[in-house]
């Protein structure tokens, strides 16, 4: 077989600068936006006493998600030796990277006092899921830039398996710390539930390889290198199953919350009369971002629609579209069913007790989403441009064997 | 060979002119500390100018976490002594440059926290502690 | 060796009763005069768990359009509004619950319920927010960075995030833009063996609903009310034990 030859990507073009300028200029705005939050207080923002976290929060908890799902590329080459995948290693690794630190750095910018952030990194709860959170986030960019090392560095290649071992398994605990961020909170009607870790781990895989099979093919087209059918037909299948994979966990957790009478309430909100809420479930994540992008891949070549990298790169935007609005659900929607003090009262007072909680987001926290979200492009830019992450081709013929 | 010599050279000189300028117009005032209230202040002003912080810092643990209040490094102490009268016979609270802590900490250039949460003056009415 | 010396016997059953007599009048002493726990700390002490303070809140004296105990906190604590419902921080709050099934409609005031299992201590990711010895649930306003995730995690929303720079705290009581703050149940007070403002304002000019006092102390009211009459917490379900009880709910 054919060794893979890596190159950084030229960069030099007039559209190259632009990009990098703006995505820098969105950076900027993050940082605009984090600094007007944190200045005047969080009063600026729609997030509330009783909406505690908003777009910010969903923007981040996306990113780190899809963080932790975006290194399966890699591990599917080493851990499990599929040679197809192997290729394609360094640039899912260098994307796991970027995302993750673009995620953190939206939450850590959110946070009430960011300047605080060394004591976050030294005073530790350990009975907190949240502390624990900080150390897979944290332990997981040095997993990871270690794991892309040894990747790249033929002499270690003796390494690679087992750092890809230890990356996989790493991101799984990750993944499942994040889901119970959310299923530890006995509190919250629509959190409290055991399937909120698998649920996440699916999410991951889902929203990671749909972020990657658009960084790839953004990556192959803008430097003018082949990717081959082949290979985006495969990527795009494993979406498909992944896909899957969110809608059955999404399933379950609905159908156990709706016959539990005591759920019954919480779960009418969501899936009939919650408004914006059930907009979003119903047409955004099931049919958008799960049902569509099903279609897309396994019944493909549409009309419209001439190769499969248009499809592939429709499919993954409906998953990504899809998968914000399935965070925007967990996160917001969960938020805004009231907290039940006294199970079968009607409760009213006059700090909003038994109302749904409204909520509308606002520039600065979307300025900060997407401040999070360029940043993660900027360092995959600077990424292939200065390190040989890119493979020269992905053409089909090119020893590519299809194992 | 000429050229990097030339290049360190002049770089030395450049750097040592500036420090010597701005050493030369460096004419900013040493800050006026106001007297607090009372005979002197919990330790002497030597002591307290060094280690206020480092007695704020580990007593206030004691405080919150412990209950232990009887501590004579009280941060409310210390603002109730060291309050400054402003122009309407009221205490300045720290956003007035008179404060007795910014005075010092404006020309130190270190910033403080503690009044993010903190009252930087006394109650203007004693509260009903204890009834 | 054979027999026993009833000398010896004689001196250790005269000996024990003179430390007997001796030492009764003091134990008797001790048992009726034992200070409670609470008084006998002074201020350089720290607080124990041999103390857990609570509060019972009897709901048939408290009236719908009372709301001494919600002015008398903000007063107390410094809470300003801006005139922002969901932002602005509140302590305490009334609630009004109504009975959809049998028209019942009754007042409480909910605040901090100061369990005995704080979730929101549990997920605090730096420790800030902690149970002190004495059970009351605080923010360590040090070390809280503003995460909110105490928010979530608090079944009885008792949490505000402080939306706001603010300036002119009280002395006692700080609080700052930035992190989250609840009722404190006045540990200022308590800590000089007062009582909470909202209990005090509640016996002076409310329906006198709201009693405070030492759950671990068999004889202050307060446990002996909770004795003779049935009270209930709050979602006594989650098994977080509460320190603030309810009655006639």
């Amino acid at each position: 077989m054919k060794r893979t030859v890596y190159s950084e990507i030229e960069g030099r073009s007039a559209a190259f600068f632009v990009f990098a300028a703006i995505l820098g200029g969105f950076v900027l705005a993050g940082l605009g936006a984090a600094m007007y939050m944190e200045h005047y207080g969080h009063h600026v923002t729609g997030m509330s006493n009783q909406i505690v976290w908003g777009t910010p929060h969903v923007f981040a908890i996306f990113l780190i998600v899809a963080a932790s799902g975006a290194l399966n590329v890699a591990s599917i080459g080493t851990v499990f030796g599929k040679a197809l995948y192997k290729p394609l290693g360094r640039l899912s690794g260098l994307l796991a990277l970027a995302l993750l630190v673009g995620g953190l750095a939206v939450l850590v910018l959110d946070l009430g006092r960011p300047d605080r952030l060394i004591v976050a990194m030294t005073s530790y709860n350990f009975k907190s899921i949240f502390a624990w959170n900080i150390f897979l986030y944290v332990g997981f960019i040095a997993v990871v830039a270690v794991y892309l090392w040894l990747q790249m560095e033929r002499r270690m290649s003796r390494f690679v398996k087992t750092a890809g071992m230890v990356a996989f398994l790493w991101r799984l605990v990750l993944t499942t710390g994040t889901g119970s961020i959310f299923g530890f909170l006995v509190a919250r009607e629509a959190y409290d539930s055991a399937v909120m870790a698998p649920l996440f781990i699916a999410m991951s895989f889902s929203f990671g390889l749909a972020a990657y099979i658009l960084v790839l093919l953004a990556a192959c087209r803008g430097s003018g290198r082949e990717l081959g059918d082949v290979v985006l037909r495969r990527l795009g299948r494993l979406l498909g199953v992944f896909v899957a994979l969110v809608l059955y966990f999404t399933a379950v957790q609905h159908l156990t919350n709706l016959y539990a009478a005591e759920h019954s309430a919480v779960e009418r909100f969501m899936l009939l009369d919650g408004g914006i809420y059930t907009v979003l479930f119903w047409a955004v994540q099931v049919f958008a971002g799960g049902i569509l992008p099903l279609l897309l891949v396994f019944r493909s070549p549409l009309p419209g629609l001439r190769n499969a990298g248009r499809t592939m790169a429709l499919a993954s935007v409906l998953v990504i579209v899809g998968g914000l609005a399935q965070v925007y659900v967990i996160v917001i929607g969960g938020q805004a069913w009231p907290l039940t003090l006294f199970p079968g009262m009607v409760e009213s007072s006059g700090f909003h007790d038994g109302v749904i909680a409204s909520y509308m987001p606002t520039l600065p926290e979307i300025g900060l989403g997407l401040g999070g979200v360029a940043l993660a492009g900027l360092i995959v830019l600077f990424g292939i441009k200065v390190l040989r992450i890119l493979p020269a081709t992905l053409a089909n013929s090119d020893g590519v064997s299809t194992s | 060979m000429t050229r990097r010599r030339n290049v360190i050279v002049l770089s030395v000189v450049a750097l040592v002119s500036l420090v010597a300028m701005t050493v030369a117009v460096s004419d900013v005032p040493r800050p006026e500390i106001p007297r607090g209230q009372g005979e002197s202040c919990v330790a002497d002003s030597d002591f307290m100018r060094r280690n206020h912080m480092t007695l704020l810092e580990h007593q206030r643990d004691d405080t919150v976490l412990l209950g232990v209040r009887g501590n004579p490094y009280s941060l409310k102490d210390c603002v109730s002594c060291h309050a400054i009268q402003g122009s309407d016979s009221t205490p300045v609270t720290v956003a007035s440059p008179k404060h007795f802590c910014r005075s010092c900490h404006d020309y130190a250039a270190v910033k403080i926290d503690c009044f993010q949460c903190h009252a930087s003056r006394p109650d203007a009415v004693p509260s009903d502690e204890g009834e | 060796m054979d027999g026993f010396d009833p000398g010896r016997r004689s001196f250790l059953n005269a000996a024990v009763a003179a430390a007997g007599v001796t030492l009764a009048p003091g134990v008797v002493l001790y048992g009726i005069t034992r200070p409670s726990a609470a008084m006998a700390r002074t201020p350089d002490d720290a607080v124990s768990s041999d103390v857990r303070w609570g509060m019972l809140i009897d709901s048939n004296r408290c009236a719908s359009d009372c709301n001494e105990c919600v002015t008398a906190c903000s007063t107390e604590n410094g809470l300003q509004g801006h005139g922002r419902t969901a932002t602005d921080a509140q302590w305490i709050r009334k609630v009004d619950i109504h009975d959809p099934g049998t028209g019942l409609g009754k007042s409480l005031p909910v605040m901090c319920q100061h369990c005995a299992e704080p979730p929101c201590v549990d997920v605090c990711p730096t420790g800030a927010s902690f149970k002190r010895a004495d059970g009351i649930v605080l923010v360590d306003k040090h070390t809280c960075i503003g995460c909110r995730y105490c928010m979530m995690a608090c079944p009885y929303k008792a949490r505000s995030f402080v939306h706001e720079a603010l300036e002119d705290q009280k002395p006692h009581a700080p609080r700052g833009k930035g992190t989250v703050e609840s009722c404190t149940m006045c540990v200022h007070r308590i800590d000089d063996g007062g009582q909470p403002a909202c209990v005090e304002a509640c016996n002076d000019t409310g329906g006198g609903a709201m009693l405070f006092g030492d759950l671990n102390d068999p004889d202050s009211e307060i446990s002996q009310r909770v004795a003779k009459y049935a009270s209930q917490q709050i979602r006594a379900d989650l098994g977080l034990d509460p320190g603030i009880r309810y009655q006639n709910l």
